[in-house]
Formats: structure tokens, C-alpha cells, sequence
């Protein structure tokens, strides 16, 4: 087909030297560049471009902008590069550029739903979405699947997106948001002020309404004042140009975000580059200059193809060359429609007739359609379309507004094309997404911005000024203001506005809504969200079942949910409410817009931050050597910890029985570089320990260790590791290596708001130090092969600390046990971790040294009853529950942390959950973790829980499973049996006994 | 994303370097053994949540690590000042715990 | 310590020295100050004794005003909060100055090594500030962000300090757990402007 609407016009938006081939629902066309998908398809005489949501009706082209309802595709040639949603009207067409309707399964012309269109749409009711949300919830979810599959909500990408994305960070004193001529002249007035100014469009060029338009500015046309404009901004430091870029959200404290969507218009998937940028801009002014949207009048079967908006008529002929048809009636409240007839009537095709609802007017526009003998009705109104998949006429009679009624006979017009303008709306969306509630405008039948809170302005269209000339020089006066406020310039703008006269135009009506000669609810289809087939008969049964509220409304009809948010249905939507309800529009109010504005992709969203830089992962200095070594890893926090090391062929539980025994009976080591080490100095350190920890500090002498426990001030276990006494007045603290960053703010907490007089300071020194455990019978043997220091059991007893030199390293050692094996803890300086790790491998290597990860260390802590706060705790967990009274101390004279709550009520109960060791009586048998407990094996569904499995492993060592677990009174059960009911339908046997299975002496630690 | 004025760095920096801490000018009760649970309690659990005037903790966390207090609307998020620990807020809500 | 011994940056496995010369066309240039002195240093900036004494075993008066920094031959200090500091020294001397500064020093202070603790990466070339905007949310206009001031912010997911040497020159102390991060990162945001290693 070719492009049987182009014609010979004198657009420099499109080049014609550039034919761009693209398909559409697997047809091909041809387009120019400059063209979007729906100008070219326009002139290609394409009508029917989907099929609606609920009753199936072929749908066209309505908009030239982001209101359009209709034109939604899918677009991409394959899985990886396909985009659900993008308008049509806002898609840049590109060479090869495949597009298909999202919704018109199985075919757009022959539609198997449209035949059974009055099924769906009777199965689908006003208030259907609300009504299945509210009662049959089972059924919902067999609704979702027909309605996805019908209602054009786009297929999401079945393969990965190739495409790179990225973010950027900006600030600037002035952001305007909108490049139409209140932009540009706020750009231009604000930056000769030198502010720092950033202005963004989300067409593919600046200029917006002066691309399509034919009024002149100082005598030239309006393209060249935006080439002249344009490039005088270009040419300015401290300007930055952002086409293509919507400004999607506008968010607290002028955070504006911006998707710039840089190669989408050359292809799919431009190696690299970066195919779209979100901006977060932090201005210190905004200037909202987004304009106002025409909007359209609600009539009988105003949705068959043909119908559209008047200056989207306008905008295919000025801008693309496209009259997108041969005989127009144009239907307008107003004198600025009138543009659209002599627009349509100097491409040399035929006017039928303007309709126009008021009574008269002697405007100038008008005068000047008298004069080219167009036809006039004043007092009528287009009442109803005839045609299907395109207009082939209308009827239009004379109306009474006021009563809502048709006053005389209906006279049939031949035509093929409907333009109506029921007036503009202020695009207020970005100014809704701070919270600022709109307020209505009687003068321009529309919302403005209202009060806001942050430092914002607002101009041209969107303040409700519509005349050229005005809203240059209200650009211009904003963008100065806003430079002042900014702190930059006097306030005046010392430039020349341009030249332009506007045509006098007579005052325009509010209306929205033709009236039928039937019933509303009985006349032909009246559609207000096309997107989600809301009809003014379905507003109003809404209205008439008792929804008055505007935010009850929109949820009841689904007014207003589409991807389009209700763009172009919103405010007529409003309207009929309103006067179903017998009440002003101002008093019906309106919904709130939120972000997005339009659509914005995920890969836009998630920038950069994906794959391996999704997530910081934190490594050790030796994580080579574990690489190297074969390490399975596991995520503690964001650091990657070596979790075991299996060897070729082996099992995981096979690597960890090895680990285990190899620990157990000769030597093992573990990095624990991980754990947080916190370096505390200052002469007040010891009484700071003291009231942070459960236990005393006083008396912990220089070169000794202490384990200490943290409770928050509820009483419940937070933290816990081990404090060693550097010097008198300076001590090391571990903690775990999750809780490394919160027990540092949680020092610096106390310390800051209630303590600041205590001379102590906190530093983290976590990274300065690898950590490496030996432990196992053998481990001093490999020690002393790498020592300096005796090491021997009289000099060097458990829990203390030396200073050593290690494999020819400095090094602190500290003698303490995680395994309730002999264990040193080697900790050096990090650039000489790995080094000293080698070393260490070396010296034990005669002793099979086996490196272990995290699972076997938790193995080997659960057999000796060690806890792993977060594991056997969760913040409910007090000491005395763990049954480690040992640890708090009695004669402390401050009230330490969590002391107070001890006595509190609740946590003196003895039926608290309580930790116990539990022996499954298959001894083979390991409890799953989480696993409930009862004490009833026979009791009716719900069971009476008592508690739970927080560890659980097979022992190596001792031949059996075993498991810790909270139960409650615990403590006193021990010997009691309880019962594990699991998830599979059976239920397990254990015996509640004390944690402490292996070594209960402790005699292994202290050799 | 809000914007925030650290008191100790002295400048606006973005909300991604701080952490909210909770309600501002809470003291820990000096003697807790010579108080009842329920002013135990009070101290531990109760917290405000107005409409309105907020005074709150925050911290600097990637930048000094220091801790301040913010005087915020919790309706509209203009906070109206930030001031160091041991100080005063100058904006309070009045009577009716409101602005 | 043995002179046999073999320190490893935290940016080690990454083997720059192996890119160097490898492109000399990129818009960002890296080099990594590895292996240098880094000590935390802590005091009360009100204490007319504890400046005096800091000036004395560095050689130049501390700089207590919010994000500044200062340079002498033997350190170059940064502002990391009102009573923080970040010192920088030759690499290998980072002993000797702790042992100094607590000589010199007297009162409630605090010094700790934190050499293995992080690395120092200086970014430069005509497109450093396009790499910097993808990375922080810090204005980098020189009114705000002039010559010698020092922030501690976020760099992408993670945090840094980056202190300004010149317009097109920053140095980043990083955290050694997050410098493999902050490697892939850098690789990944100056893929547009290329990346030349020096």
C-alpha cells in the first residue's frame, strides 16, 4: 500500500529523502524519518489499529500525543527486544521497525472476540473489576487469564534484554520541564541570568506546539524561532538539552526523574551505548512547562476509526504531511478548533461542515472559515457516528446544553473524518506527584496547578494561557523568577520577546458530553476512557449505584486505569459525574495523578544495577585461594564466605563429614575474615563495654579475651562475639559478621545521644584484618612451625591474646574456640592475608590441615551449644532464655542495656521459649530447621505450637543428628519427649536434652 | 528521595547517604529499677505518629556517621530545620500537636 | 616484617599492572595508589593541645573545617567528620607516624592503622564527571565541589571518600571488601568513554 494520505506539503519535520520500511501486524509500509509509528501509518491509510478492551470495537488513531488511548503496540522483531505498551504517537519510527496491536487476538480487521463482543462486554459489566475483587476471589483468577488475553496489556519479554541502560545524577538551579514555547522562552530568560538551567522535551525535537504550528513569530515561521532558540541555548555552558527525555516523576524536594531514551528511534539493541538514561535531577527551582492536552467531546460511537482529536488533525497536517482523510466535519466548543478546518481545507480536501455547540461567535478564526464558505452549525452537535472500522458519516441535530437534550430533527452528513475539540486540559500530572491538589479554572474549563510545597512555577498552557503571545512573555517572566529565586538575576528578563499576534477569539463553552436524542443509556456507545471501554452510561450507573465519590468512581468503572492514566478521559469523566450528581466539577474534584507519566521500562529503572553489580558482593583477601580450592560460597550479608570445599566426586554432606572430622581430630581452618572488629579507645572504653554488653568488663585484664553478649534495650539478644583488652584503656570487638555495621551505629548511638561525655571513640577495622582460625588438636602444632612466640599451653592459655609474628608477619593471635577444639584465631594485616594464609596451608599440610566453610563451622558451634545470633535468635530472645545467665552481670553498678526488661512481666514468664538441645529417635534422621514443635503427638488441627527447630545437623563426630530449638519451659523438660509434625504428613520423635553435645566438660579447648 | 542539611558536614546531601533513626529527644530514664513497667514500657514501645511536625534522629551513615536531629513535616516531607545532638529544635508544633 | 613477604591491594586479583598501556584512547583513566599508610585519627578539634599536637607530628595543621583536607610532605590528611580524620602516608610508614602522633599527642584521642582496610583509586580524563554523575548523587560543579574538598558519600552501591585534586582529577578511598565492586563498576560506567589504566 502506499501512502495514499501523504501529501506534497512543505514539513521540514520529516525527511523525505529518508524512506524508513516497517511492518505493522505483519504487513509492510513505508514511512519517513521524522515520521512516529501512528503518523505513518496514517498515511498509509490505516485505520484500524486494535480492538478495545471489553466490547472488541475496532479502534483508530485518536491523538498525535501521550494521551492516546488506542494506539498501544507491542514493538520489537524478537523476545529479547520487544516492548509491551509504547504509543504509536510517540514512537520515533526507525528502518525494519516491526509493531503489532496488543490487543486484537487473533486479528485486528477480523476479530473472533468482536464477534462475541456483546458476551464480553455483558460478562464485563461497569464495576466488573471491583465486583470480582470483592466477592468470588477464587474466580478471579480464571477472569485474569481471558482479560490478559484479550485486553491488550502487552506480552513482557520472554528472553533477556541485550540493551544496556544507566543512570545519572544532576543538579541545577533551574529544571524546566517541557520544551514548547513557555519552556524555551523560560529556558532562555532563566540561563542569560547564568543558572545553571537543564531543559528536557519528550519529543524527539523541541518546540512542542510551534512544530505544528502555523502562526508566525516575529514574521517567520514558528520552526525558525525554535531552530534560533534551540541553538542559542546550545551555545551556553551552563545549559543542558535533553530531547527525548519525559520527565516521568516529580518527586520530593525537586527530585525530578527523566527517562532519555537515547537510540531507541535508531533500531533495536545499538551495541554499545547505552539505549536509555534515567536523569535524577535535583534542582533548586522547577518550572513545570507541560502545556495543556485538547481534549476530546464525549458522542455516540465517538471511537470508530475517523474520529480524532482536532489539532491531532492539525498536527498530521502541518507537522508530517498526513491528512488522515478526505471529508472532515469538525465538532468544537471553541474558536481555536477552527484552525483544524482551514488546516484540513488548504491540503486541497474537502470541509463537510464545523459543528459548533454554541450558539455564535465572531471570532477571528471563525470570520476567516466563514470566508473560505465552509459550512457552520451553531447550536449542534455531532450526536452520533455511523460506520464500524471507519466513519462514514454523522448525524448532527441542534442541543440544548443546559438540559441536556437534542432540540430538533438529527441531519445525516456524509464524511470519513471527526475531529472534536471540547477545549484544553492544563497537563497538571507532574504537578499532582508532589501532592498538590489541582484546582479548577471556570475561565478555561479546566485544572490548574494548585498549592504546592515545593520550590515550583509554572507557565505558559499549563497555567491555563493558550494565546502565543502570552505565553512567550509569561515564559520568559518565569524563567527569570525562577533564576531569582535560585539566586541568580534580578528577577526581569532584559531580553526582547518575540513578536506574535494572536487571533481574537470569542469565549468558548463548557461542555463534555453531547447529548443523544435516546437516553444516555439507551443511545449508541459514548465512550470516556477508550482504553478501558468506560462509557458515559456506565459513569452514570456508577453514580446511580451509589458511587459518588470521584476516587470510588474511577475504581468502580476502572476510569482512568489504563497505562494512558486516563489522559484524555479524565476530566470528561469528572464532568459527567458531576452532572449526574446534580454538582459543580470543583466539587466532584478530581484524581490524583501519580508516576509514572508514561510508561517507563524496567531496564530504565534498574539503570546499571543488574547482574553482578546488582548487589555489591564483599570479598576477603583470600577468596582466590578458596576460588582456586573449589569453595562452594555462601551470602552472608554481601560478603561471598566459603560455605565448604568439596573434592572431586564428593557429596556436600560428604565434605562436610570430612571437615568436620578433620577439624575434630587433626587440624582444620576457616576464614573468618568477615567479622566485624570494631577498634575502641579512650580511658571511659571499659565503662562503655559495661553497659553495652550483658557482662562485666572491669576487671579484664591487658592481653585477656571476654565473650560478651549485646541486648537491645527490650532485653533481647542482638549481637555477640568476642572483646579482647589491647591496653588499659583500648580493647578489639568482634562481632558477627551480619551485625558488623548495625553494632557499630549501635555503639555510636549510645554513645552520641546519651553518653557523649564518656571519652571513648569507635572505629571499624574490620577490612585492616584477615582472619584465620586454625583449630583441631594439631593446631599448635602448625602454629609453632610459623611462630615466634611460645605458644605453648602454659604460656599461651585460652582466651588470651599475644602479639606475634606469624609466617614472618605481624600478627595478633588470639586463643580462642568457636569449635570447643584448640583453636588460634591469626589475624593480619589484610594486604598479607593471603600470603599468611599460604604459609599456614604449608605448616600444616604434614598435618592435612582441611580448609572448611561456613556449614561445617556452624556444625561444629552447634555441637558445643554455641548460638549464631539470627539463627537460634530472633530479637524475641533473651539471655536467660538461652539459658545463659552466665553471661549477665550480677554486681554491675550501672543498669546496663536490656537489664531493666529482664524484670519486666512478660519476660519472667516461665513458659517462655526456651533453648534446649533436642536428639531425634532416628538417629539418622535430621529435623528440618523451622520445624514446629508440640508436646501432644494427637491433637486436632490448629496444634498447640511450643516452639521450634532453629539448627539442625547430622554429627560426624558423634554418630547422630541432633538439632538445637526453642521450646517453652524448655530448660525444665529436659528427658521430656516432644513431636516434630512435618510438612510431608508425618510426624517425628525427639527428646529435649541439654545443648551441649559434644565435650560437655570443655576439657578439648583448654589443652 | 528527600534532601537533608548534615548539621556536622554543613551542606544539603542526598537521603541514600542517611539512615532514618527514629523519634528525636527520647531520654533513657536514669534509675530504670526505680520506675514501674508501664513507664518502663512507655520509654521502650511508645512512640509518636503525628500528621505534622516530627522532631526525629537521623543518620549521616555514608558520610561522617554522625547522628542529628530533623524537624520534618510528616504530611508534606519539607523538613524545616536539622540541628546537632544536644540541641533544641527552634520550630515546634503548637498546642494542638500540629502545624 | 620480611622483605620476602608479598603484599597484595585489595585490587590485586584484578592485575592492572598487566592493562597498563593496553589503551592509551580513554576518556577515564584509573591508576591505583596501592599499599599506602592509611590511619583513622580521632580527637576533639577544640582542643587547642591536640591540633598543636597533630601539626607537629605531621607538618601541617589539621583541617577541622567541614570536607577540607590537607597536604604535607609526610601525610595528606582528609576531613571524614568533626572529630575524624583520614591520613594518608608513605607506604611502609604507617608505624612510625602512628608511633609519632602518639608521642606527640596527649588527652583522649585515638589512632588506628586501617592500611589493610582500603585502597585509594585516582580517576582523571575529559570524561571523568559523566563517569561521576552515573556514580554519585553529589553535585560535582566546582561551586559545590571545589578544588581540595573532601565528601564522604555513596558511590554507586557502596560508600567512598573522594576528595577533588583537581577539575578533572578525584581520589576515592574505598573500603577493600567493596573494591572489587567498585573495579566492576568503573569498568561498566566507562564502557561510553573508554578506560585507560595508568
Amino acid at each position: 500500500m502506499s501512502q495514499v494520505n501523504r501529501i506534497a506539503g512543505s514539513s521540514k519535520r520529516i525527511n523525505r529523502n529518508r524512506t524508513l520500511t516497517f511492518s505493522f501486524n505483519g504487513k509492510e509500509y513505508q514511512g519517513f524519518e521524522g515520521d512516529t509509528v501512528a503518523s505513518a501509518l496514517l498515511a498509509n491509510g490505516v485505520d484500524v489499529v486494535g480492538r478495545s478492551f471489553k466490547y472488541s470495537r475496532p479502534r483508530g488513531i485518536i491523538t498525535s500525543d501521550s494521551q492516546e488511548p488506542n494506539a498501544i503496540f507491542q514493538v520489537g522483531s524478537t523476545q529479547a527486544t520487544t516492548i509491551p505498551n509504547p504509543r504509536a504517537t510517540q514512537t520515533d519510527l526507525y528502518q525494519g521497525l516491526t509493531a503489532s496491536s496488543t490487543n486484537g487476538w487473533p486479528n485486528v480487521d477480523f476479530d473472533l472476540m468482536g464477534t462475541v463482543g456483546k458476551l464480553g462486554g455483558s460478562m464485563m459489566p461497569p464495576g466488573f473489576y471491583y465486583k470480582t475483587f470483592m466477592f468470588p476471589q477464587s474466580l478471579w483468577m480464571s477472569y485474569e487469564h481471558l482479560i490478559r488475553k484479550g485486553a491488550g496489556l502487552g506480552a513482557s519479554p520472554q528472553q533477556n534484554d541485550p540493551d544496556s541502560y544507566d543512570k545519572m545524577h544532576h543538579h541545577c538551579d533551574v529544571m524546566i520541564v517541557g520544551g514548547g514555547p513557555a519552556g524555551l522562552a523560560a529556558a532562555l530568560s532563566a540561563a542569560q541570568t547564568g543558572a545553571r538551567v537543564i531543559i528536557s522535551d519528550e519529543q524527539n525535537e523541541f518546540g512542542g506546539s510551534l512544530l505544528c504550528s502555523t502562526q508566525s513569530i516575529d514574521g517567520q515561521l514558528p520552526s525558525q524561532w525554535v531552530e534560533k532558540t534551540v541553538a542559542q541555548l546550545s551555545d551556553m555552558d551552563n545549559v543542558m538539552l535533553l530531547p527525548r527525555s519525559t520527565v516521568f516523576g516529580y518527586y520530593d524536594h525537586n527530585l525530578v526523574g527523566i527517562n532519555e531514551r537515547r537510540t531507541d528511534h535508531l533500531g533495536e539493541h545499538q551495541l554499545q551505548s547505552t539505549r536509555q538514561r534515567v536523569h535524577k535531577v535535583r534542582a533548586k527551582q522547577v518550572i513545570l512547562a507541560t502545556g495543556a492536552h485538547e481534549r476530546p467531546l464525549v458522542y455516540g460511537n465517538n471511537d470508530v476509526p475517523g474520529c480524532m482529536l482536532a489539532n491531532a488533525v492539525s498536527t498530521y497536517i502541518n507537522r508530517y504531511d498526513v491528512v488522515p482523510g478526505k471529508q472532515l466535519v469538525l465538532m468544537t466548543t471553541n474558536d481555536n478548533a477552527y484552525k483544524t478546518a482551514i488546516d484540513w481545507h488548504q491540503t486541497g480536501r474537502k470541509v463537510v461542515a464545523i459543528v459548533d455547540t454554541r450558539a455564535a461567535s465572531n471570532g477571528d478564526l471563525v470570520n476567516k472559515v466563514k470566508k473560505l464558505g465552509i459550512d457552520i452549525f451553531f447550536g449542534h452537535g455531532v450526536i452520533e457516528v455511523k460506520g464500524s472500522k471507519r466513519v462514514k458519516g454523522v448525524d448532527v441535530a441542534p442541543i440544548n446544553a443546559t438540559n441536556h437534550s437534542v432540540t430538533g430533527p438529527a441531519k445525516h452528513l456524509a464524511c470519513d473524518t471527526v475531529a472534536s475539540s471540547g477545549g484544553w486540559s492544563p497537563v497538571i500530572h507532574l504537578s499532582s506527584h508532589t501532592g498538590s491538589r489541582p484546582v479548577w479554572n471556570e475561565e478555561i474549563a479546566g485544572f490548574v496547578p494548585g498549592a504546592t510545597v515545593q520550590q515550583q512555577h509554572s507557565c505558559g498552557g499549563l497555567e491555563g494561557i493558550y494565546a502565543l503571545s502570552n505565553v512567550l512573555s509569561n515564559g520568559f517572566a518565569t524563567g527569570a523568577i525562577a533564576a531569582q529565586a535560585a539566586g541568580k538575576g534580578d528577577g526581569s528578563y532584559v531580553g526582547k520577546a518575540p513578536k506574535t499576534s494572536d487571533p481574537q477569539e470569542d469565549a468558548s463553552m463548557a461542555l463534555f458530553h453531547i447529548p443523544h436524542s435516546k437516553k444516555t443509556s439507551r443511545a449508541p456507545k459514548q465512550f470516556v476512557d477508550y482504553q478501558n471501554d468506560v462509557t458515559a452510561a456506565g459513569i452514570e450507573l456508577a453514580n446511580r449505584e451509589g458511587f459518588e465519590s470521584i476516587e470510588h468512581v474511577k475504581r468502580y468503572t476502572a476510569l482512568g486505569f489504563g497505562t494512558d492514566q486516563g489522559k484524555l478521559g479524565n476530566i470528561n469523566g469528572m464532568a459527567i459525574t458531576a452532572k449526574s450528581l446534580g454538582k459543580t466539577i470543583p466539587e466532584t474534584g478530581t484524581t490524583i495523578f501519580r508516576p509514572m507519566y508514561t510508561p517507563t521500562t524496567f531496564g530504565a529503572l534498574a539503570g546499571a544495577d543488574v547482574k553482578h553489580l546488582f548487589d555489591p558482593a564483599r570479598f576477603s583477601a583470600m577468596h582466590k585461594w578458596h576460588l582456586e580450592h573449589g569453595a562452594e560460597f555462601e551470602d552472608v550479608g554481601q560478603w561471598k564466605r566459603p560455605w565448604y570445599f568439596p573434592q572431586p566426586g564428593e557429596t556436600m554432606q560428604q565434605s562436610l563429614e570430612r571437615e568436620c572430622l578433620a577439624t575434630r581430630n587433626s587440624v582444620g581452618i576457616l576464614d573468618a575474615s568477615t567479622l566485624g572488629k570494631i577498634d575502641i579507645q579512650g580511658k571511659d572504653a571499659r565503662e562503655f563495654l559495661n553497659r553495652v554488653y550483658t557482662n562485666p568488663w572491669s576487671k579484664l585484664g591487658v592481653g585477656k579475651c571476654r565473650y560478651g553478649v549485646m541486648c537491645k534495650e527490650d532485653g533481647m539478644v542482638f549481637d555477640d562475639g568476642v572483646t579482647a583488652c589491647l591496653d588499659e584503656n583500648r580493647f578489639i570487638m568482634t562481632t558477627t559478621t551480619g551485625g558488623a555495621a548495625g553494632v557499630l551505629q549501635w555503639l555510636e548511638l549510645w554513645h552520641q545521644t546519651e553518653w557523649p561525655e564518656l571519652e571513648v571513640y569507635f572505629s571499624t577495622v574490620t577490612d585492616h584484618w584477615s582472619t584465620m582460625t586454625i583449630s583441631g588438636p594439631n593446631s599448635r602444632k602448625v602454629l609453632e612451625k610459623i611462630c615466634d612466640v611460645d605458644v605453648s599451653s602454659d604460656n599461651f592459655k585460652y582466651m588470651d591474646w599475644i602479639e606475634a609474628t606469624v609466617a614472618g608477619v605481624k600478627a595478633r593471635v588470639f586463643r580462642i574456640s568457636f569449635t570447643g577444639e584448640l583453636s588460634f584465631e591469626i589475624n593480619v594485616q589484610a594486604n598479607y592475608g593471603m600470603q599468611t594464609w599460604k604459609a599456614v596451608m604449608a605448616a600444616g599440610e604434614e598435618f592435612n590441615i582441611t580448609p572448611y566453610g561456613t556449614e561445617t563451622m556452624h556444625i561444629l558451634r552447634a555441637e558445643k551449644g554455641f548460638i549464631i545470633v539470627g539463627q537460634d535468635t530472633d530479637g524475641s530472645v533473651t539471655p536467660q532464655d538461652l539459658d545463659m545467665d552466665w553471661v549477665v552481670g550480677k554486681k554491675k553498678e550501672f543498669s546496663f542495656i536490656g537489664k531493666r526488661s529482664w524484670t519486666r512481666f512478660d519476660n519472667k514468664r516461665d513458659d517462655r521459649k526456651q533453648m534446649v538441645g533436642l536428639k531425634p529417635k532416628d538417629p539418622t534422621f535430621v529435623l528440618p530447621e523451622g520445624a514446629q514443635i508440640v508436646f501432644e503427638k494427637n491433637q486436632s488441627i490448629p496444634m498447640k505450637m511450643v516452639g521450634h527447630v532453629t539448627s539442625s545437623y547430622y554429627s560426624a563426630c558423634m554418630g547422630y543428628s541432633f538439632a538445637l530449638a526453642v521450646v517453652k519451659g524448655g530448660i525444665s523438660r529436659k528427658g521430656e519427649s516432644v513431636f516434630l509434625p512435618l510438612s510431608d504428613g508425618t510426624t517425628v520423635e525427639a527428646e529435649i536434652c541439654s545443648p551441649v553435645f559434644y565435650d560437655p566438660k570443655g576439657d578439648r579447648q583448654h589443652v | 528521595m528527600l534532601l537533608i542539611h548534615c548539621p556536622y558536614c554543613e551542606e544539603m546531601r542526598e537521603e541514600e547517604e542517611f539512615s532514618p533513626a527514629g523519634q528525636a529527644h527520647i531520654e533513657r530514664p536514669l534509675q530504670p529499677e526505680d520506675i514501674s513497667d508501664e513507664q518502663w514500657a512507655h520509654y521502650l514501645f511508645f512512640r509518636k505518629n503525628p500528621r505534622g511536625l516530627h522532631h526525629e534522629m537521623w543518620l549521616h551513615a555514608a558520610g561522617c556517621r554522625k547522628y542529628f536531629n530533623a524537624t520534618r513535616n510528616t504530611a508534606t516531607y519539607e523538613i524545616m530545620e536539622t540541628y546537632k545532638m544536644g540541641q533544641a529544635p527552634r520550630v515546634t508544633a503548637n498546642e494542638e500537636g500540629q502545624s | 616484617m620480611s622483605k620476602s613477604i608479598q603484599a597484595e591491594s585489595p585490587l590485586h586479583h584484578a592485575q592492572l599492572e598487566q592493562l597498563i598501556g593496553q589503551s592509551s584512547e580513554g576518556g577515564i583513566t584509573l591508576h591505583e595508589h596501592k599499599l599506602l599508610g592509611h590511619l583513622n585519627l580521632r580527637g576533639n578539634a577544640a582542643d587547642t593541645a591536640f591540633l598543636a599536637g597533630v601539626q607537629e607530628a605531621l607538618g601541617v595543621a589539621l583541617p577541622t573545617a567541614p570536607c577540607s583536607s590537607a597536604k604535607s610532605e609526610l601525610a595528606q590528611i582528609m576531613w571524614l567528620a568533626p572529630d575524624e580524620w583520614l591520613v594518608i602516608v608513605e607506604s611502609g610508614t604507617e608505624f612510625d607516624v602512628e608511633q609519632k602522633l602518639r608521642s606527640y599527642l596527649t588527652g583522649h584521642f585515638a589512632v588506628s592503622d586501617i592500611s589493610g582496610a582500603q585502597t585509594l583509586l585516582e580517576l582523571s580524563g575529559k570524561d571523568i564527571i559523566g563517569l561521576m554523575k552515573k556514580s554519585t548523587g553529589y553535585d560535582l560543579h566546582l561551586e559545590s565541589f571545589p578544588v581540595g574538598k573532601v565528601i564522604g558519600t555513596t558511590f554507586a552501591k557502596t560508600g567512598a571518600h573522594i576528595l577533588r585534586l583537581d577539575e578533572n582529577t578525584f581520589q576515592l578511598v574505598v573500603r577493600r571488601s567493596f573494591s572489587d565492586y567498585v573495579w566492576l563498576w568503573i569498568q561498566q560506567s566507562s564502557q561510553e568513554y573508554g578506560l585507560t589504566i595508568v
